[in-house]
């Protein structure tokens, strides 16, 4: 149905592409560690030594590990597998609550205990009114 | 093949479109309007500030889906050596950028109230970023080569670069920790958003879908007419 030049430029597009998917596949996987926004608790219980470079972490804020007092705010990070103790003294996103997703930045004292320097919230994917969300947890 | 695409041909279609599109567009924006300003429940978590969503979520649908059909459009061009699909991509471009820079800045807007900051360098946002660089490079491409057959080749060029950003973008969520969240609209699941909120997402969708068909239709006339004028019947 097609000419012959035709099917040879279709497939010289083809190999273009994936050429070229080939290559930017190889060069985010080796970026990888620079992409990704944050550090799990548990990535960060691997790493192997803890510079004073900035860094972010992010997880679940765990339930009922929130204290308030007056000018700082400690609370649990977790990612059901491991948690880090963060410390915080300065104002919280609205949707900061526990048991939901924050990603927070500063700098790591040791393994188990954070000083962050800002707070931000992650919220999830569901959208939904609030009669809905009150009658799913009566359920 | 593809003897519609002649100028001559579509322009008594493409002529006569805009104001059918038009009124089209005012009855399913208005629609769109009132249904996700007033009509729409607030959300449990963000109470009003999830109807930027209305806004914000269509406008990235339609920005990546113009990039795409404008790379496909460029690349039917070159498989088929015909210059009609190239003058297509031209006219869909300046909408699409539109949307993009309308997704980041309504994104920005909402990210403050809910994230706590105005901009992340995460890989979603970073991904969306590059996608409006692309699009300024694009029609920057359009305006200042002169030689037609080397326009040609280096729009495409730029669409074949661009377009392996558009899975990094959609799956950014998925394959990376990022600040934004993950999509909530998945084909082959349920989705993760309350119908009663579906429902004004997918109407403004289709309002902005409606208003880029508008904004092209306006485009591609002139560039068709720029043509006549020329005594040109193909570009």
């Amino acid at each position: 149905m097609y000419g012959q030049k035709v099917k040879l430029r279709f497939f010289f597009i083809l190999l273009v592409l994936s050429v070229l998917v080939l290559t930017v596949f190889l060069v985010l996987k080796s970026l990888e560690e620079n992409i990704v926004y944050f550090k799990s608790p548990s990535e960060v219980k691997l790493l192997t030594e803890i510079d004073s470079k900035k860094i972010r972490i992010g997880g679940m804020v765990k339930k009922n590990s929130v204290e308030m007092s007056a000018n700082q705010i400690n609370f649990i990070i977790t990612d059901f597998k491991n948690e880090i103790n963060v410390t915080y003294s300065g104002v919280v996103p609205n949707l900061f609550s526990e048991g939901k997703g924050v990603v927070t930045e500063g700098f790591l004292q040791d393994r188990n205990f954070f000083k962050a320097s800002k707070i931000l919230a992650k919220h999830d994917e569901n959208y939904m009114p609030p009669e809905v969300k009150s009658a799913l947890e009566n359920k | 093949m593809f003897k519609i695409l002649e100028p001559n041909k579509i322009f008594l279609i493409t002529s006569k479109a805009p104001k059918y599109v038009m009124i089209l567009f005012i009855l399913v924006f208005s629609i769109g309007l009132v249904e996700a300003l007033i009509l729409s429940p607030e959300d449990y978590k963000q109470s009003h500030s999830v109807r930027i969503m209305y806004v914000h979520v269509p406008a990235a649908w339609i920005s990546l889906g113009i990039f795409s059909s404008i790379t496909f459009l460029s690349l039917c061009g070159y498989i088929f050596k015909n210059k009609h699909f190239f003058l297509i991509a031209k006219s869909l471009a300046p909408s699409g950028l539109i949307f993009n820079i309308v997704a980041l800045v309504t994104g920005s807007i909402w990210g403050k109230p809910t994230w706590g900051t105005w901009w992340a360098w995460d890989a979603r946002i970073t991904s969306m970023l590059i996608l409006a660089i692309f699009y300024l490079l694009y029609l920057i491409a359009w305006r200042i080569f002169e030689d037609k057959e080397q326009v040609i080749k280096i729009t495409t060029l730029i669409t074949i670069f661009g377009i392996i950003n558009v899975p990094i973008i959609k799956y950014s969520v998925d394959w990376w920790n990022t600040l934004h969240q993950p999509a909530s609209i998945n084909i082959m699941s349920k989705s993760a958003i309350h119908s009663s909120m579906l429902l004004p997402l997918l109407i403004m969708s289709a309002a902005f879908a409606l208003f880029s068909l508008l904004i092209f239709l306006m485009k591609y006339n002139t560039e068709l007419i720029k043509l006549k004028n020329k005594g040109l019947d193909r570009l």
